[in-house]
């Protein structure tokens, strides 16, 4: 657990960067500070690794003041990844992975055959250990910067935007890995990110903070999108946000429309209607077909794939998206292990949604906390 | 050039020389330049007055500087030492800039990320940011490398023998052959030091090269 006890950092010259900051992070939860830019994320990350120390207040480690702690041994007992990762440029990646641990004392063999694993286990190629940085793409130097930061296996972590220097579709995926990893190893994590999307991906608690370094909210993803505290907060979480917090509502039970369906292979004379669709052997939708313009034997160049799949104990967002995307209009509904279970209409999911709870209005993180 | 093939053991004695009070110089210079590079880093304050007064020294004129050495620090005029030591001033004076701003160049993040994994300054210093210092200070190396040698020649108008003997000699003869062989002489070594520290910077940054041959 890292807890903030009013803490505040003025830099010489006077700007307040963080101001009388309260605020816990528990033990292997992932708590993400968010907020526009110049609010103060990185000053407070830092100061818990004392890269910078508070002008005031003070900040424990599992009820430790960290300012007791030796520098160098803080530091080491905790994992750092900053965005364009900070690699070493002038060390494998094998060494850039082994700091910490060659830091500790380490000798050379653990320290490699650590590396090693801990390459395996951010999905980087063996191959690439002899690499240096500039030899890796963009999202390769991340996963070594966080293989490097969980090296030592400290069971803090700190994070400043480590995803944001690559496109889209690669953070995303390294989202999705860390998650994963997350899953796994259960680190007490302060994720610092510009992105309030990220934010709410990944946080079990989302700090929102504005300029001058106030502490603008703190609760869960799902509880944010849906009670922003004041206007900063709303403007800030977005304007589709009620969209956004479908993400985090379970489907409830929907009136599912059994599908008339095609398998691969199988000829469309004598099928009516306008669009079909079409499953695998398993039963698995693969895609739309409008049997009147196509004939014969169904192959998979001919189908349609523009709809998206929802599983039925996933989330309110995915069984709306597949009825909105869905070229018939019909949003496809599949069990966990991907087979068809039936169809659904937008309206039948919008009145599901009306129907569904809002998350209460007690705020989780601060029971009794007064709600504006 | 008959001249030549009958003075081939002096010349070569003579480039021993040569190297001897150009490169030895250059040695010790570079290990004073870096702690004063890295204090002006270190404490922006002395930034100015470090880079400032130590270009500075260079402005000194070298017969000067050869001269004024025995007054300096008591040695026996035609001491060889004098040369080393104004030599050794003139490697200072180019490199504690150069190994200042090559310091200085070191990407934040990396030295930030350093910080964060627990470095201290000592061996933060030689671990990171030295190493990537390594091809600035390189590049300002055989600057000072090529300058050693071409001002250590004139070391012989005070008498201490290297291969600016031959124009001395050559001069007080007019006769042409010694001159023209202390030339090629001198630039054959400038660029055999170029060479080397060429190649030395090579071994000490395999990194560099890995970067190049992605593209
Ligand atoms: N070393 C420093 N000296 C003086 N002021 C600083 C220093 N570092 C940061 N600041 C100021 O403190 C404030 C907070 O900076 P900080 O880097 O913590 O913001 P941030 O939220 O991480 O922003 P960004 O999203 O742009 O990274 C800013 O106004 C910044 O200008
Ligand atoms: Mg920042």
């Amino acid at each position: 657990m890292i807890g903030f006890d009013e803490v505040t950092k003025r830099y010489p010259g006077g700007t307040v960067a963080v101001d009388r900051l309260s605020l816990t992070a528990p033990t292997g939860r992932i708590t993400v500070l968010v907020g526009p830019s110049g609010c103060g994320k990185t000053t407070t990350l830092r100061m818990v690794n004392r890269m910078i120390e508070p002008t005031s207040g003070s900040i424990t480690l599992d009820g430790r003041d960290t300012s007791r702690m030796k520098e160098a041994e803080l530091r080491r007992g905790i994992g750092y990844v900053i965005q364009h990762a900070g690699l070493f440029p002038h060390r494998t990646v094998l060494d850039n992975i082994g700091t910490v641990p060659r830091l500790l004392g380490w000798d050379r063999r653990r320290t490699e055959a650590r590396s090693r694993e801990l390459m395996e286990r951010v999905g980087l190629p063996d191959t690439l250990g002899r690499r240096y940085p500039a030899q890796l793409s963009g999202g390769q130097q991340q996963r070594v910067g966080v293989a490097r930061a969980l090296a030592a296996d400290p069971p803090v972590m700190l994070m400043d935007e480590p995803f944001s220097a690559v496109d889209p579709v690669v953070r995303e995926q390294l989202q999705d890995e860390f998650l994963r990893l997350q899953d796994e190893l259960g680190k007490t994590i302060i994720f610092v990110t510009h992105d309030i999307d990220e934010a709410i991906k990944l946080g079990d608690q989302v700090a929102v903070l504005r300029v001058g370094g106030h502490l603008a909210q703190l609760a869960d993803p799902a509880y944010l999108l849906a009670h922003p505290v004041d206007d900063f907060v709303a403007d800030f979480v977005g304007r589709d946000r009620g969209y956004r917090a479908l993400s985090f509502q379970p489907t409830p039970r929907l009136p599912l429309a059994a599908e008339r369906t095609l398998t691969l292979g199988e000829t469309t004379t004598g099928v009516g209607g306008d669009w079909v669709l079409v499953v695998d052997e398993e039963n698995h939708p693969v895609g739309w077909v409008e049997p009147q313009r196509v004939h014969g034997e169904v192959t998979s160049t001919m189908l349609h794939r523009g709809g998206t799949l929802a599983r039925s104990s996933g989330p309110l967002r995915a069984a709306l998206d597949a009825a909105l995307s869905s070229p018939s209009r019909r949003g496809v509904i599949v069990d966990d292990s991907g087979a068809l279970v039936g169809t659904v209409r937008a309206h039948e999911v919008l009145t599901a949604i009306e129907r569904a709870e809002r998350p209460e209005l007690a705020d989780p993180l601060h029971p009794g906390a007064p709600v504006r | 050039m008959t001249w030549f093939a009958d003075h081939v053991g002096e010349v070569l004695g003579l480039t021993a020389q040569h190297v001897y009070l150009a490169g030895l110089p250059l040695l010790i210079g570079l290990l004073i330049a870096l702690p004063l590079g890295w204090l002006a880093r270190r404490y922006r304050v002395l930034y100015a007055p470090f880079t400032v007064g130590t270009g500075l020294l260079y402005t000194i004129p070298s017969l000067a500087l050869f001269i004024l050495m025995p007054f300096i620090f008591g040695t026996r005029i035609l001491d060889p030492v004098n040369v080393l030591i104004a030599m050794t001033i003139y490697t200072v004076a180019l490199l504690v800039r150069t190994v200042a701003d090559a310091l200085g160049a070191v990407p934040d993040h990396v030295v930030q990320a350093a910080r964060a994994m627990g470095y201290r300054r000592v061996k933060r210093f030689f671990a990171v940011e030295l190493p990537l210092a390594v091809p600035v200070i390189s590049a300002g190396l055989r600057v000072a490398a090529v300058s050693n040698v071409s001002i250590v020649s004139v070391a012989a108008i005070i008498g201490v023998p290297q291969l600016g003997l031959l124009f001395t000699d050559g001069f007080q003869r007019t006769f042409y052959d010694p001159i023209i062989v202390g030339i090629v002489a001198c630039t054959v070594l400038a660029l055999v030091f170029d060479l080397v520290i060429l190649l030395a910077t090579r071994l000490l940054t395999p990194w560099q090269r890995a970067a190049g041959g992605r593209a």
